[in-house]
């Protein structure tokens, strides 16, 4: 089964793009960068979830990938809100 | 569990593939490239992209094992509505908090030697 051979490969890409994102957290510099870095996280560890559902053939993860695709979304907006005007809700 | 068919099988492994080196790309583009404006592209455009694609996967492997629930769509739905509009707003927060998130000034026109 080709899809079983390749999925620790494709885990492991989707967990390297996930600490480079973690670097560019750390790093900055400008807050930003911190914001658009946590927002590649969050897409990043949707799709590493997605991959442990095929892995274990359990369409449950699926609702935990839309969960953190919400609060990934909210928080994004939230920030760069955040950084726009100064405060998230007027 | 039975095996999947063998074209099925091809089709999930290479979207799969593709989409982890899509995301693979952007990480890396968030963290070499230069100033912010160009590090937009990577996570905005590739990262998206790519969990595209491994959704599309997802989505044909839930439904050839028949345990979709219609949520692997909502999931793919969302995700490609939500990025433009995060990406937007960085942009406008980018453009707000000043010249270190700036782009760049556009070069001048190199000058010709024999004009």
């Amino acid at each position: 089964m080709i899809t079983a051979a390749v999925l620790p490969f494709v885990a492991g890409a989707f967990g390297l793009a996930l600490l480079l994102a973690v670097y560019r957290l750390v790093v900055g510099p400008a807050p930003v960068d911190r914001v658009l870095a946590l927002d590649t996280m969050y897409v990043n560890a949707m799709a590493l979830l997605i991959v442990v559902g095929i892995t274990l053939g359990d369409a449950v993860y699926f609702e935990a990938a839309l969960l953190i695709a919400l609060f990934g979304f909210i928080s994004t907006v939230a920030a760069s809100r955040y950084l726009l005007r100064g405060s998230v809700v007027e | 569990m039975n095996e999947l068919p063998l074209a099925l099988d091809l089709m999930i492994a290479t979207l799969m593939v593709a989409g982890a080196l899509f995301a693979l790309v952007g990480a890396f583009g968030l963290v070499k490239l230069s100033d912010f404006m160009k590090r937009l592209h990577g996570p905005t455009k590739a990262t998206t992209l790519g969990v595209g694609f491994s959704l599309l996967a997802s989505i044909a492997w839930f439904v050839w094992s028949g345990q979709s629930t219609g949520r692997e769509l909502l999931v793919t739905l969302f995700v490609f509505i939500t990025a433009p509009v995060s990406a937007h707003l960085l942009v406008k927060a980018a453009l707000h908090s000043g010249s270190q998130a700036l782009p760049p000034q556009v070069p001048k026109r190199p000058e010709r030697p024999d004009a």
